[in-house]
């Protein structure tokens, strides 16, 4: 069995805190009855999208793209001034993630888009920024682009070499020159899948998007997905914002590879406009893909942790959808997709880890005896 | 102006407007093919005007810079072909605004090509399978609304399954259930062929349904609504943040200075 794969028989045991007493946090939440969850962002971004890094008109929709997903899908109180959305700084980050926010550790997951700003969106040495001041908290992923040849093979290679790169978040429809995109089934694809399996870079976090050449085809397809997790059997693909606008092949393809997961990030935000809506996917998620393959992500600065844990933790699945899909979102699986899934993927020892952050003094700030949510 | 001059005014700004009337209509009838919902429904078109000599011109917007090029032109061709079969349209224009293949799609437009013609080498072949697609997409849609409607009236899976085209145009239904009826027999035809002796319910492939999976074949199926619902949640939120859907077609700052239409008529 594949280090990142399910194993629904795993206990539980030992992962929820019971610390009723109040003897010290070791955790950013905790329920009413005094249960302590270890929360693993699996998306969060430290972007610059701000106007001087702009290089064309490209890079003024993207960003406004963005806006329109924190704009339209956030609770009135949670939105943004768009100049803050375009560019904020690390301590508003750090804030919004482990202090107002319930995240107790973050995957940082750059996005290159070197082709509409200067300095690029969001890259692994902007975020490293981060990772740098903050060890323990944050987990720093990596990007290839199989375009790049070579060359681009040599700098994965030092990439990883120099942050210790577990995970890469791939960006199939992003623009390079005269290319609107590649597929991961390429030829080229593939030399860096094996360059990453050959480096321990174990978790393949993709993103599906819009743009890929042929145009005539489906913009969205996630069949590359099932080609590459049948070839390699090792590695994790985790798709983030679950497939959509796929949800229906995604998890026809979750279903029969055991290597497939679901990332949250843009499905976990319609809990507060659309509740119905994401009660539907959740469910569909958790009869197709599982309790153990689906990932939390805020998908950080479009939203942040606060608003979508509440509501994810006071959310229950209605009666009448799980009477038709049998799927219930018990404690358990929040749980575990708050945090354990990732913990499972990333090789992270949650209570190791919950150690070395109360050693820095990072839950010194919580009140002993308040209960979340706060 | 002669009283003559004024009716013949009257007249043709009537007709004018029952002509754009007309054009609203048959839009009504074109959908979105990944959302399956109509793009006047969607608020993707702004403008529909019929010009003296009975040209159309349209305009439509969708909620990003960067929805797929191939849906944007399936909408926009599928628009054309709906509205140039009314016999008294001359011409019909359509453009694209805020799009990034905008420049390259409304050249293809107003010169009549094809998807392929439009784009060249960024695409290997015709709109074809991709329609087909959306088309047996929208027809399982459709049919899990109506087989969950007729299951929840009553009607056993022994029945449903066994009702030819005939007998299901012909079910006691209420005001729900025909409405289901009707959009599901418009797609039908994608599947296989509409003899009425023919069976209503057969699946993707033509084949007929079995009364003892019923309920699993359901299950399968459902995934494929609840894609096409969020996603169209996403789309219409995505599209009323973007173009301040309060105030549709003009800027709010002259909405107010704006008068009726009704108070040009001389």
């Amino acid at each position: 069995m594949g280090a990142g794969q399910a194993n629904p028989a795993a206990p539980l045991a030992g992962l929820i805190t019971l610390n009723p007493s109040g003897s010290g946090r070791n955790a950013m939440y905790r329920t009413a009855k005094g249960e302590e969850i270890f929360v693993i962002d699996g998306h969060t971004h430290f972007w610059d999208g701000s106007p001087a890094n702009q290089k064309n008109i490209h890079g003024k929709q993207f960003i406004e793209c963005f806006y329109a997903y924190h704009s339209n899908l956030s609770p009135p109180s949670e939105k943004w001034e768009k100049d803050k959305f375009e560019k904020y700084d690390a301590k508003t980050m750090f804030d919004d993630l482990f202090v107002t926010g319930y995240d107790d550790m973050a995957i940082l997951q750059p996005t290159y888009l070197t082709d509409f700003y200067k300095n690029g969106f969001n890259t692994t040495e902007r975020n490293s920024a981060m990772k740098k001041n903050h060890p323990d908290r944050f987990i720093l992923n990596g990007a290839f682009d199989p375009r790049d040849g070579t060359k681009g093979l040599e700098d994965l290679h030092a990439l990883s070499e120099k942050h210790k790169l577990k995970g890469v978040k791939l960006y199939t429809a992003e623009w390079r020159g005269e290319s609107k995109g590649y597929k991961l089934s390429d030829k080229a694809s593939y030399k860096y899948l094996e360059a990453a399996q050959k480096l321990g870079i174990k978790n393949i976090h993709v993103h599906k998007g819009p743009t890929i050449i042929p145009l005539n085809r489906d913009a969205f397809d996630v069949a590359d997905i099932d080609d590459v997790a049948t070839s390699f059997q090792d590695l994790n693909f985790i798709v983030e914002h679950c497939g959509l606008p796929r949800l229906d092949d995604f998890c026809w393809i979750a279903t029969q590879e055991t290597n497939v997961y679901a990332g949250l990030a843009v499905a976990l935000p319609f809990i507060h406009l659309r509740p119905g809506y994401f009660a539907h996917v959740i469910s569909e998620l958790l009869f197709w893909v599982g309790p153990d393959k689906i990932l939390y992500g805020s998908d950080y600065a479009i939203w942040t942790p606060k608003w979508l844990i509440d509501k994810f933790m006071a959310f229950e699945i209605p009666a009448d959808v799980t009477k038709e899909t049998g799927s219930v979102l018990s404690m358990e699986t929040k749980i575990k997709i708050l945090g354990l899934n990732a913990a499972r993927l990333y090789g992270i020892d949650v209570e190791a880890q919950k150690k070395k952050i109360r050693a820095g003094g990072g839950y010194a700030h919580l009140p002993e005896a308040v209960h979340a949510p706060r | 102006m002669s009283d003559h001059a004024e009716q013949n005014e009257q007249m043709r700004s009537r007709q004018s407007r029952d002509r754009e009337a007309e054009i609203w209509a048959c839009l009504q009838g074109v959908t979105d093919p990944e959302l399956d919902e109509s793009v006047t429904e969607l608020n993707f078109v702004t403008k529909a005007d019929v010009d003296p000599e009975n040209r159309v011109h349209i305009e439509f917007r969708l909620p990003t810079y960067w929805c797929a090029a191939n849906f944007s032109f399936l909408m926009a061709d599928d628009m054309r072909c709906a509205v140039s079969a009314l016999d008294w349209v001359k011409d019909v224009s359509i453009v694209l605004g805020e799009h990034m293949y905008a420049d390259k799609i409304n050249a293809g437009l107003a010169m009549g090509l094809s998807f392929q013609e439009t784009f060249g080498t960024e695409a290997d072949g015709s709109l074809d399978d991709l329609r087909q697609t959306f088309l047996v997409k929208a027809f399982q849609r459709r049919q899990v609304a109506l087989l969950n409607h007729l299951l929840g009236v009553g009607h056993s899976p022994e029945t449903i399954v066994s009702l030819t085209l005939v007998e299901l145009g012909c079910l006691p239904v209420d005001d729900d259930g025909e409405k289901l009826v009707r959009r599901y027999l418009e797609r039908r035809a994608v599947v296989g062929s509409l003899r009425t002796d023919m069976l209503a319910f057969v699946d993707a492939a033509g084949v007929r349904l079995k009364a003892g999976n019923l309920s699993a074949y359901i299950s399968g199926l459902r995934r494929v609504g609840v894609n096409a619902e969020f996603n169209s949640a996403l789309c219409r939120g995505l599209l009323s943040v973007r173009f301040d859907l309060e105030t549709p077609f003009v800027p709010k700052s002259k909405a107010s200075s704006k008068l009726p239409d009704t108070q040009h008529v001389p």
